[in-house]
C-alpha cells in the first residue's frame, strides 16, 4: 500500500513535469512548423535554434502585470481560467501510455489511474471544459468576449456529438471503456488497429474534425477569429490567467491526439511485430538524424549551425544507442510508439493551420449537424450491424 | 477516506444547492447548480455506480447545464432585484423549514425502521455492463417508451419553433 503511494507520487511527478515542459515545447515546435510552411525561420534568437524561446515566454507572461478590468464579474472572471485549465489536466490522469512494468521489483501501469470507464471519464473532463471558454466570455464584461465565448460553446456542444458517436464505434468493436483493454485489444500489428482491421477509418476521420473543433483549432477556430472578435474569449486576459488558457488550449490538444491513439491507432503498440523487426525503428530513425545533422553541422549553412547541428546529432546518436539496450526497450519502445503516434497527430494539427482559412459561423455549424452528425450516426449503426453479426 | 470524502463532496452539494437559491445573478446560480451535480457525481462513485455518476457528469452537468448557461448569457439576464420579505416569511419560514425535514426525517424511520447505513464499495452492479444489460432486458420496454417520448418531445419542440418563425 505504502509502496502504491509512494510510486504514484513519482509519476504524477514525472508526468505533470513531462506534461507541462511537453506543452511548452508544443508550441515551439508550433512556430517552427509554421514558420517553415510560410518559407521564415521563425523562433532563432534564444538558445540555439530558438530553443529556450519557451523558457522564455514563460518568464515573460509570469513577470507582466496581471491587469483586472474594473467591470468585469470577479469570481467568474478568475475561476474561468482555473476551470479550464484543471479541466484539461484532469483528462490525462486517465491515459495510458504504456503496459504494466516494473519499478524497483512494484509492478506498475504506464497511466495514472485504470478506470474502467476512462473514456467516459476523458468525455465527462472534456465536457466541463467548456465552461472555462464560456465563463470566461461572459465574464469578462466585453462584447468580443461574450461573442467568442458563446461561439465556443455553440461550436463545442454541436462538435460534441458526432466525436462522441465517432467514439462509440471503436468502442463496439473492442467491446470495452477501459482506455488500457482497448489497446490490449489492438495488439499485434497494423492489421489489428481500429483504423485498419476494424474498419473504423470513417469514424477516425470524424473523430479528428471533431477534434479540431473541439479544441477551437484552425480551421474551426472562430472563438477566436482576431479580425471579428480581437482575441474572442480572453480578449480581457493578461498575464498568467491568460497563459491558462493557452495551456489548457494546448493540453486538450494533447489529450484528443492521444485518445485518437488509443481509439484508434493501437496505442503503444508497434505497427508490426517485433519478430519482424519493430523494436529497431526509433534506434535507426535516430541514426538517421543524427548522420543528418552531423552532415549538416560539417558543411554549415550559418556559422553556429557547425556547433549547435554537431551537438544536436551527438544526442541523436546517443539516443539510438540507449534505444536499443534491451534493458530498458521493454518500456522505452511503447513510449516511443505512443508519443510517436501522438506527435503525428499533433503535426498534422500544426500542418492543418499552416494550410487551411478559417470557416464562416454557419459553414461551421452547418457542417456539423448536417454531414458530420448524420454520416457518424450511419457508421454507428453499421458498425453495430456488423459486430452483431460476426459475434 | 471514504467516509472524508463523502463529508467533503456532501458538504460541498449542501453549500452549493443553497448557493443556487441565495444567489441573485441567473449565472451565479446556474454555475452553483453545476458544482450541486459534479458533487451528486462524486457520491455516486463512492457508492460504486460508476457509469452514473459518469453519466451525471456528462449529460446533466455538462450538456445539460451548458444549454442554461447558452440560454443565460443570450438573454443577457441581469442581477435580480431583492424583494422585501413580508412578516410572515420571516417569522415563519424556519421553523416551517425545520418541521417540514423533520416531518420528512420522520416517516422514512417509519417507512424504513431496518434499513441499515450505507457502506461504502458494498454494491458492485454499477458498471457500464451492469446499467446496459438492465436496460437492455429487464427494462427494456420503459426504456423504449421513454425514448420515444423523447423524440416526440424533439419533434414538438421543433414544430412549435417553426410556427413561431413564420
Amino acid at each position: 500500500m505504502d509502496a502504491f503511494i509512494v510510486i504514484t507520487l513519482i509519476k504524477l511527478a514525472v508526468i505533470a513535469f513531462v506534461l507541462l515542459t511537453a506543452v511548452a515545447y508544443l508550441q515551439w515546435v508550433e512556430r517552427k512548423v509554421i514558420a517553415h510552411i510560410q518559407v521564415r525561420p521563425g523562433p532563432y534568437r534564444v538558445g540555439p535554434h530558438g530553443l529556450l524561446q519557451p523558457l522564455a515566454d514563460v518568464i515573460k507572461l509570469i513577470t507582466k502585470e496581471d491587469m483586472m478590468p474594473s467591470y468585469v464579474n470577479k469570481p467568474l472572471y478568475l475561476f474561468a481560467p482555473f476551470l479550464a485549465v484543471t479541466m484539461a489536466l484532469l483528462a490525462i490522469a486517465v491515459i495510458p501510455f504504456g503496459p504494466q512494468i516494473q519499478v524497483a521489483g512494484y509492478p506498475t501501469l504506464m497511466q495514472l489511474a485504470d478506470l474502467n470507464i476512462g473514456v467516459l471519464f476523458i468525455l465527462a473532463a472534456s465536457s466541463m471544459g467548456v465552461y472555462g471558454i464560456a465563463l470566461a466570455g461572459w465574464a469578462s464584461n466585453n462584447k468580443y468576449a461574450l461573442l467568442g465565448g458563446l461561439r465556443s460553446s455553440a461550436q463545442m456542444i454541436s462538435y460534441e456529438l458526432p466525436m462522441a458517436l465517432a467514439i462509440v464505434s471503436p468502442l463496439l468493436v473492442s467491446n470495452t471503456l477501459s482506455l488500457r483493454q482497448l489497446v490490449e485489444s489492438q495488439a499485434g500489428s497494423i492489421l489489428h488497429w481500429n483504423v485498419a482491421g476494424g474498419g473504423q477509418i470513417v469514424a477516425f476521420i470524424i473523430f479528428v474534425i471533431a477534434a479540431f473543433a473541439e479544441t477551437n483549432r484552425v480551421p474551426f477556430d472562430l472563438p477566436e477569429a482576431e479580425n471579428e472578435l480581437v482575441a474572442g474569449f480572453h480578449t480581457e486576459y493578461s498575464s498568467m490567467k491568460f497563459a491558462s488558457f493557452f495551456m489548457a488550449e494546448y493540453l486538450n490538444m494533447v489529450t484528443v491526439s492521444s485518445m485518437a491513439t488509443l481509439l484508434f491507432l493501437g496505442g503503444w503498440e508497434a505497427p508490426w511485430p517485433a519478430a519482424f523487426g519493430s523494436g529497431l525503428v526509433p534506434s535507426v530513425l535516430f541514426v538517421i538524424a543524427g548522420l543528418t545533422a552531423l552532415y549538416h553541422g560539417a558543411h554549415p549553412a550559418r556559422k553556429l549551425d557547425r556547433y549547435t547541428l554537431t551537438g544536436f546529432g551527438l544526442i541523436f546518436l546517443v539516443l539510438a544507442v540507449v534505444f536499443a539496450l534491451p534493458i530498458v526497450q521493454s518500456w522505452l519502445l511503447p513510449l516511443f510508439w505512443f508519443c510517436a503516434k501522438t506527435g503525428a497527430i499533433l503535426f498534422a494539427f500544426m500542418w492543418i493551420r499552416g494550410t487551411l482559412p478559417r470557416f464562416r459561423y454557419d459553414q461551421l455549424m452547418g457542417f456539423a449537424w448536417k454531414f458530420l452528425f448524420p454520416v457518424a450516426m450511419l457508421n454507428l449503426l453499421v458498425t453495430g450491424f456488423v459486430v452483431a453479426w460476426i459475434s | 477516506m471514504d467516509i472524508f470524502l463523502f463529508l467533503v463532496f456532501a458538504i460541498i452539494a449542501v453549500v452549493a444547492a443553497i448557493n443556487v437559491v441565495v444567489q441573485t445573478h441567473p449565472i451565479s446560480s446556474a454555475v452553483s447548480l453545476i458544482g450541486v451535480m459534479g458533487s451528486l457525481a462524486v457520491l455516486y462513485l463512492l457508492l460504486g455506480a460508476e457509469f452514473l455518476a459518469a453519466a451525471q457528469v456528462i449529460v446533466y452537468a455538462g450538456a445539460i447545464m451548458v444549454l442554461f448557461i447558452f440560454v443565460i448569457m443570450l438573454l443577457n439576464a441581469g442581477t435580480e432585484a431583492k424583494r422585501g420579505r413580508s412578516l410572515t416569511v420571516q417569522l415563519l419560514g424556519v421553523p416551517l423549514l425545520v418541521a417540514l425535514l423533520g416531518l420528512l426525517a420522520y416517516f422514512v424511520q417509519r417507512l424504513f425502521p431496518q434499513s441499515v447505513a450505507v457502506h461504502f464499495g458494498g454494491f458492485t452492479g454499477g458498471t457500464a455492463l451492469a446499467v446496459g444489460r438492465a436496460l437492455f432486458t429487464t427494462y427494456l420496454l420503459p426504456f423504449e417508451v421513454t425514448s420515444l417520448l423523447i423524440l416526440i418531445a424533439i419533434i414538438g419542440a421543433m414544430v412549435l419553433a417553426r410556427k413561431e418563425m413564420d
